[in-house]
Formats: C-alpha cells, structure tokens, sequence
C-alpha cells in the first residue's frame, strides 16, 4: 500500500491559483480512474480534476471554497502497490473531521447549509464531533457543537420531558398552568404562551417561570402576539460563483462612477413587428423576444457612440474602443448571476440573434457555458422581463462603460394628438462610467436607441 | 341634588358588583356601590340562594311523604307530615335576609359607600341615581357595571296574574295543586321539582326533544328518570302557545296536536336576558355582543375604564363567574394585571339527581378537534352512594388522547354538587389523568367515583 498525491494541475490561464470550488469525493470514498475528484475555479471557468488512478481517498488538500496554489497537494489518494511518493509527515496535510464533509456537501450544491447551533441551542443533544487529529489545523469555520451560553435555559430544559427547541409549544394549543402560576407571570407581565412548560402535559410551573425570567432579556422579551420568535441562523459559505460575483460587483461599485439615465420608450409597434413575426415563424424559427430587437438596435446605434461601446482599463488609464460589438446578456442561473456574450452582433440578423442567445442562456443555465462564451462582452443587456419593475440601477460589468436595463412592459395612456391613447410602453434604465462617459453623450446614446425601438423598421434599413 | 366623586362606581350589587365593591375596598379604592333593591342581586334574593332552600324543604318533604307510605327502603315510618309553607317561605326568607345583611356589613367594612336607588349613566364617568333623599350625581373614575339579568318573558304568555317567574314562583303565598313549567332548562326543572315534591301536579313543556338541551343525553338521562318516577309529565318538541280561553290552562302544541294543560300557575323559565334597557346604557358607546355588553378579557367595555362584568356580559349567568370577574376588575382599578384566563366554570343544575359539568364533554372535545379518551365511572359501583340509597348516575371525565390532560368532568347523581370544588380544581392546576388517579379519595364518599373514573380512562379501574 502507498500514497499517491494528486496535485492541483495547471489549468492553463496563467494563473498562480484557484478555488476549489466543489468536491465530488470524502475521504474513504473509493475513487476510479477518471473519476471526477473535484471542481476548480478560475477568473470564469470551471474545470473537473479526474483521478488519474484508481484508489481510496486518504485526505482532502482544500475545503470547498478555499484557494488553492497551482501545484499544492488536491488530494491524497491511499493505491495498491506503493508509489514512489512517500507519506506526508502529519501535518503537511488537512486531515478531514467528518464536518469537512458536511461542509463539501453543502457547497456542492445541497440546500441544507450548517446551522449554527449557539444561537438558538438547536441541536443542543448533538454529539460533540470527534475532533481532527491534534496536529491538524482546525477549519475555520466549523459548526460549533456546544451552546455559547451554558447558563440559558435551554440547558435546564434539555433534560425535561418537553423538546427543548423549537416554539414553546404547537401554535393553537393554550398553555397549561395553575392559577398562582398565571397570576405571577401576569404580575410579572409575562406572556405564559411564550415560557416553556417542562412538567407533565407541558404544564408550565414556577420552576419554568424562574427560568423564563432569569432567562437573558433578549430572550425573555415577550412578543407582542403568540408567535414565537425565529432565532435560528443560517450560515451560508461565500464559495465559487457567488464569491465571484461579490467580488466583480464590489470592484464595479468602488472603482466606476455610475451614474444612471432612465428613458421612456413606445414600444406598441415593435410588439406589434415582433408578434406578427412570432406568429408567421413561430413554428420554425425560435420565439423572438425583445432582447434580439434591442440588439439591433445597439448595433445600429453604436458606431455613433464608440465610447460606449468600450473597455476602461483604469489602471492602465486607457479606453479601448471596441468595433466589434460583443453583447453580455446577464442571465439567471441556478448558481447565481452569469453573463454570457453574444459575440460578433453586428454579424448577426434577428433570427440569429435570438438563437444565439437562447442558446447561450441554455448554455449558462446548464452550467456548459465555455470560459470564452462568459467573457469578452463590450456592452451588457440586463432585463427581467415581466420582473423589470419601472427603474433599475444596473451595475456596470467592468471593464465596461455601459449597461443598458430593460424594464417591464406597461400599457399607458399616453396624450396623443389632443387625446389619451393607449400605448405599450416600456423603460430603458442604462448607467454608465461617468470616469469617461458624459452625461450629455449617454443621453444623446439613449435618445438614439428610443428612436430606433420606437420606429423598428429602422433597425433593418441599410443606412 | 347631590355630588359624590369617586375612584370607583359600582353600578348593580350582586355578585358581581358587591365583590367588586368588597375587593376594591379592600384596595382602599374610594367606592361607592349603586343597589336599587337589595344587595345581593338576582343570586341572593330570588335565585340562587333561595332556590335551594326551597329545593331542600321539598326534599325534606318529600322524604316524610315517601317514609308515612312506608316506602322507606330502611324501614322507617312516621305519620303523614304535613307542610306550613307559609313557614317555608318565611324561613327562605330568613336566609336571604341574613345574606343580605352579611353582604353589607362586608361592603361596610371595606368601606363602600353603598347608594340606594336606580342609577342611570349620564356618560361614561357619571351616573345619576334617584334616591329616597333626593338626586345624586355620582361622579367616578371607573365604572363597573354590573346590573345583571331579568328573567326572559314569552311575547304571547306575558308575566302576570297567573303567568309567574322564577322570582314569583320562590314567593307563592301557597303551593298549587297544579303546575306548569314552560321551558325544561335547569330553572324551570329545579323549581318544578320542587313543586313535585311538595304535592303539585306539575307538567314541564320543552321546545326541544329533550330536557336540559344545554347539557348532553348521556349526563341528563337519570333526571329524566326521576322526573317520571316523580309523575311529573314532560312534553317535548312542545310548544306552549298561550293561555287558553278560559283563562286557567295552558295551551300546548305537542307537534301538531293541540292539548290543554289545567295550571294554576304558569311558570316560564325559558331564560334570563340581559339587564341592558332601563340604566342609560344607551347614553354610553358601548359596543354590543348581541344582546350583551362586549368585553375583553380583562372585562373592558369599549369605553376607557368602564367596565361590565356578570349577566349583562353573556353567557353562562353563573353567579361565581360574575364574582370572579368582579374580584378581576377591582384588582385591575387597583392597577394590578389581571386577565381572565380560567380553564372552566363549572355549572350546576340542583335538579334531582344533581348535574355538575366543568369544562368540555365528549361531544364537545372532539368538536373541538381533541382525540380523546373518555370513561364513567356509575355510582351503582359506590358503596357511599348505595348507603346513601342514590345509586343513580356517575362520574364521567374526558381527556386528551395523547398527553392524558383532563378536559371536561360532569357528574349526575345525588349531591353531586360538592364534587364541583374538585373537578373544578383538577381542570384548573392542568391535572392529568394520572393526577387523579394517583391522589387517594376518602373512602366512603362518592368522591371515590370520580376516582375510579380517571382509573377507567386509564384502563385501571379497580372496582367495576
């Protein structure tokens, strides 16, 4: 018998490191050759490391979530026949508690992240885990087994016949007490509804009282109604896709000047347009929605206004203006927020606009975006449709300088040669970098494309 | 006319209203306490009280009766007895008069200023009362109002002449040879009874297809026993339409067919309602619940610091829960925090055999959603009540299925009323099934039965 260890390749985008994102083995779990061992992120892709060799899984490198240096040790693998690679010296490696394991579960994807017990004394019967051994580091952010306050109540309860968590008692059913003791807790402005009753039936005694009111105030603060209070908290890990997301989104916020410019646009006759043509084609061809049209419109908008449609490099202080327009499409996953890019947009007629990004989104969702459909966009469409509510502040996707927000659809009256009319209006919501982009030009960009939307058969005249 | 400023005005002294008065003297609450007759209310004067003292010479009677026939099951015989009632009545009277006077010494103690006249609220902190001396106005900081019940008359049998109310039927210069009773709650079935037993011939007429509707068939079964063993006829699903013709009977609609029942006295007991027309309540905003004045559970009317407790607030017109509301509300002038959160109030109807319920029945329990385990323990299966010679009834108790928590007691049986204190305490305290049947009952008492009872919901009855 001997180790072989499994090093954290490089994936090949010149990086120093990269997260581990999600684990796919425990330890002791009996590995094949090629079998997925674990997902590693980087700037946009995901890539799965494959055991190389068959084997039994002796110790993890790396909780999910934590950063990892191309070449560090991923995984140890216990092999038949012995490898030349000797036995780690206690130590060097993380030897893996059992919660190590819940923790990858839960970053894998499982809905039921650790609860925190302390707060609330959930779990408080729960078996102190067995500890990792001496030499290994600790992981940080374990679930801690044993209450933080030993004096609460809770403790005292545990041992009575009444489950110590949770509400008091099931919500309708009146607490049982004798009269001194509902004379007391009225006495005491006590809500009996709200005290935990630890004796036969759950009826409440002064003993339950005493503990009640000895209890510290934040918990012995009686609701003003019967409900009892939810005190249970939720720990979530900040891993992959949403450790990326957060991070994207602060830089974007920190370092951009965003300003946002909020248009009306008439849309009757281009729903009118795109509905005519859903119904001729919509057997064949795939469903238009609007994204496609406001696609158009970009295209045919953007050689006006070639500072919008550019990367900022601020460190470097220099703009590149794009001539290819490349269209992120911020998109909704089951992970979080992706944007995948319609590459080469002023290549592409409606129809292969609208496959596209269906395509892409189907991509994205499925987590089968490649690494070059997630980057590389120029300018970003972000719309929720029915959800678009009437104003959003787009976040800018940097290096960008423009987004442009679509909101949702409203039928308005709209004063029309002396009479109210009623028109199918919409709002764009776009923010741009005010660092390099001025007010008076992002108007003037908006302006445009409200012309465009606004009369659609100038999206497809050849100027 | 008169001014008097006070913490605290009590309008209406019975139960509820004079222990108001009591409790907030006891508080040193500045009190003044508003009785147009006499203290003690509907209770004390023509109810409660003086029932049961008719209730007790009939009995008494009654037995001397059976023992002069040598129906006596022991062996006892004496001559025919024969029954002064005029004595009767002035020996109740007797009673009452010792209770009244005991109730105002009581009030006098703690201080109470007791003001004798009809009261009328002018608004909601001032009431105007008619006096012998003159008009008074009352002036208060809180009210209580407490006016009680008056007994509910038939539109086409009003009171009069030989049409009575209970109030009427407890004063009868003589007894009757014949009675009838409209109505078969526990009003009407006392005081017929009563009648019964001191040698009227009397006929209870019931709308319902059974006596004491309030109550379930199971509990009300050996009082319908003993009124037939008393000859006292029971019509049910009967309607009483009004005074005949000539004036001296009733007419009766038995589901379509029409009788004569031959009374010298007609009593209807067909309710109370409540006291709510003649006290310038219309004066007040008060939200009404019915025909009752809405109250939380701290006995607040809609208006600041006026309060109503007793008949006038509903259902059950029972003399001690309108005691205990008074007693809540004086500690509540006396800014104490009170509420009324009580498990039961238990009722008792003095009929023969006696009926105590507290709390829910079977019927009651699961149609308030209960799994329930329920058990009857008979009084034939208990010595003291076979020496006693009333073997008839039992002691019935109902629990919760899963956590065993006692939800209801009834009893019917002989004396019966004296369990009340206990059932009423087992259901207060929370007691389990168990409770009971681990607390040792004096042997011999019919006590023992409600004993057993818990053994049998258990499945560990011991002497049946």
């Amino acid at each position: 018998m001997g180790f072989r260890i499994v090093k954290l390749p490089d994936i090949g985008e010149g990086v120093a490191e990269a997260e581990v994102s999600a684990w796919h083995v425990k330890v002791g779990d009996v590995v094949r050759e090629d079998q997925p061992l674990a997902d590693v992120m980087t700037d946009k892709a995901t890539v799965e490391i494959p055991s190389p060799v068959s084997g039994t899984v002796a110790a993890l490198g790396a909780e999910a979530g934590q950063m990892l240096a191309v070449g560090a040790e991923l995984v140890r693998l216990e092999v038949e026949g012995g490898d030349s690679a000797p036995a780690a010296p206690p130590g060097s490696g993380v030897a893996v508690a059992p919660e190590v394991a819940r923790a990858q579960d839960a970053a894998a994807g499982k809905p039921s992240a650790a609860l925190v017990p302390a707060a609330d004394g959930l779990e408080p019967a729960q078996p102190a885990p067995t500890p990792p051994s001496a030499s290994a580091p600790k992981p940080a952010e374990l679930p801690k087994p044993a209450p933080a306050k030993p004096a609460a109540p809770v403790a005292p309860r545990a041992a009575a016949a009444a489950p110590a968590s949770g509400p008091p008692r099931p919500p309708g059913e009146k607490p049982i007490a004798s009269p001194a003791v509902r004379r007391r807790a009225l006495d005491a402005g006590i809500d009996l509804r709200q005290v935990r009753g630890t004796g036969p039936a759950g009826r409440i005694g002064h003993d339950d009282l005493d503990a009640f009111l000895d209890a510290p105030p934040e918990e012995a603060a009686p609701a003003p109604a019967g409900r009892a209070p939810r005190t249970a908290v939720e720990e979530i890990k900040v891993i992959g896709l949403r450790r990326r997301i957060a991070q994207r989104m602060a830089d974007a916020k920190r370092r951009v000047a965003h300003f946002s410019y909020v248009e009306e646009v008439d849309v009757t006759a281009l729903e009118e347009l795109r509905a005519s043509l859903n119904q001729r084609h919509g057997a064949i061809r795939p469903k238009l929605t609007l994204i496609p049209f406001l696609v158009q419109a970009l295209v045919r908008a953007l050689p006006d206004f070639p500072q919008m449609n550019a990367h900022y490099d601020d460190e470097a202080e220099v703009i590149h203006r794009h001539a290819g327009v490349h269209v992120g499409i911020a998109t909704q996953t089951p992970s979080g927020l992706m944007v995948p890019v319609l590459r080469h947009a002023e290549t592409r007629d409606l129809w292969n606009a609208a496959a596209e990004v269906r395509r892409l989104a189907e991509a994205a969702r499925n987590g089968l975006a490649a690494r070059d459909e997630l980057s590389g966009s120029t300018i970003t469409i972000t719309s929720l449709g029915a959800l678009g509510g009437i104003v959003t502040t787009p976040v800018i996707n940097r290096p960008e300088v423009a987004i442009i927000g679509v909101n949702k659809q409203v039928m308005r009256p709209v004063w029309r040669d002396g009479a109210f009319v009623p028109r199918l209006t919409m709002n764009l919501s776009a923010s741009f970098d005010h660092r390099v982009v001025d007010g008076y030009d992002a108007a003037l960009f908006v302006q445009a494309l409200k012309a465009l939307l606004e009369t659609p058969a100038m999206l497809f005249m050849e100027a | 006319m008169g001014e008097i400023t006070t913490k605290l005005l009590v309008l209406g002294g019975g139960p509820g209203g004079y222990v108001a008065g009591i409790r907030a003297g006891q508080h040193g609450i500045d009190t003044v306490l508003v009785e147009e007759n006499r203290l003690g209310g509907t209770c004390l004067n023509v109810g409660c009280i003086p029932s049961k003292a008719m209730i007790h010479a009939a009995e008494a009677f009654h037995a001397a009766v059976l023992q002069a026939g040598d129906a006596s099951p022991f062996g006892l015989s004496a001559g025919p007895p024969t029954l002064d009632f005029a004595r009767t009545i002035a020996w109740k009277d007797g009673i009452v008069g010792r209770l009244n006077t005991g109730v105002a010494s009581l009030l006098k103690r703690g201080g109470v200023k007791i003001l004798r006249g009809r009261g009328r609220m002018v608004d909601g902190k001032t009431c105007l009362v008619e006096t012998d001396t003159g008009p008074e106005r009352v002036r208060a900081e809180h009210v209580i109002l407490s006016p009680g019940s008056v007994p509910a008359a038939l539109p086409h049998l009003p009171f009069g002449g030989r049409v009575i109310s209970s109030t009427e039927a407890l004063s009868l210069p003589r007894v009757p040879a014949t009675m009838a009773v409209v109505g078969a709650g526990y009003i009407g079935l006392e005081l017929g009874t009563a009648f019964a037993k001191l040698g009227a011939k009397v006929t209870v007429v019931e709308m319902a297809e059974r006596i004491l509707p309030a109550y379930d068939a199971e509990l009300t079964r050996p009082v319908a026993r003993r009124l037939g063993a008393l000859g006292i006829d029971v019509l049910l699903g009967a309607k009483a339409t009004g005074l005949s013709a000539s004036g001296d009977a009733l007419d009766v609609d038995v589901g379509g067919e029409l009788r004569n029942i031959p009374a010298e006295v007609i009593l209807v007991a067909v309710g109370r309602k409540a006291r709510t027309h003649d006290l310038g309540l219309d004066r007040l905003d008060l939200d009404m619940s019915g025909p009752f004045i809405r109250i939380d559970e701290r006995c607040a009317t809609s208006m600041r610091n006026v309060w109503a407790v007793g008949d006038v607030t509903g259902e059950p017109m029972l003399a001690h829960r309108a005691m205990a509301q008074g007693e809540m509300v004086a500690d509540l002038v006396a800014g104490r925090r009170r509420a009324f959160h009580k498990v039961a109030i238990p009722a008792v109807c003095f009929t023969d055999p006696e009926v105590v319920s507290a709390g829910l029945s079977p019927d009651d329990a699961r149609t308030a959603g209960h799994e329930i385990r329920t058990a009857l323990f008979p009084f034939a299966a208990n010595g003291r009540a076979m020496t006693l010679g009333a073997e008839d009834g039992f002691v019935r108790v109902t629990a919760r299925a899963d956590n065993h928590l006692l939800l209801g007691i009834q009893a019917v049986g002989a004396g019966v009323s004296e369990l009340a204190a206990g059932f009423g305490l087992a259901l207060e305290m929370g007691a389990r099934l168990e409770d009971i049947a681990g607390t040792i009952h004096a042997h011999p008492t019919l006590g023992e039965a409600f004993h057993e009872a818990n053994l049998r919901a258990l499945g560990e009855a011991l002497h049946i």
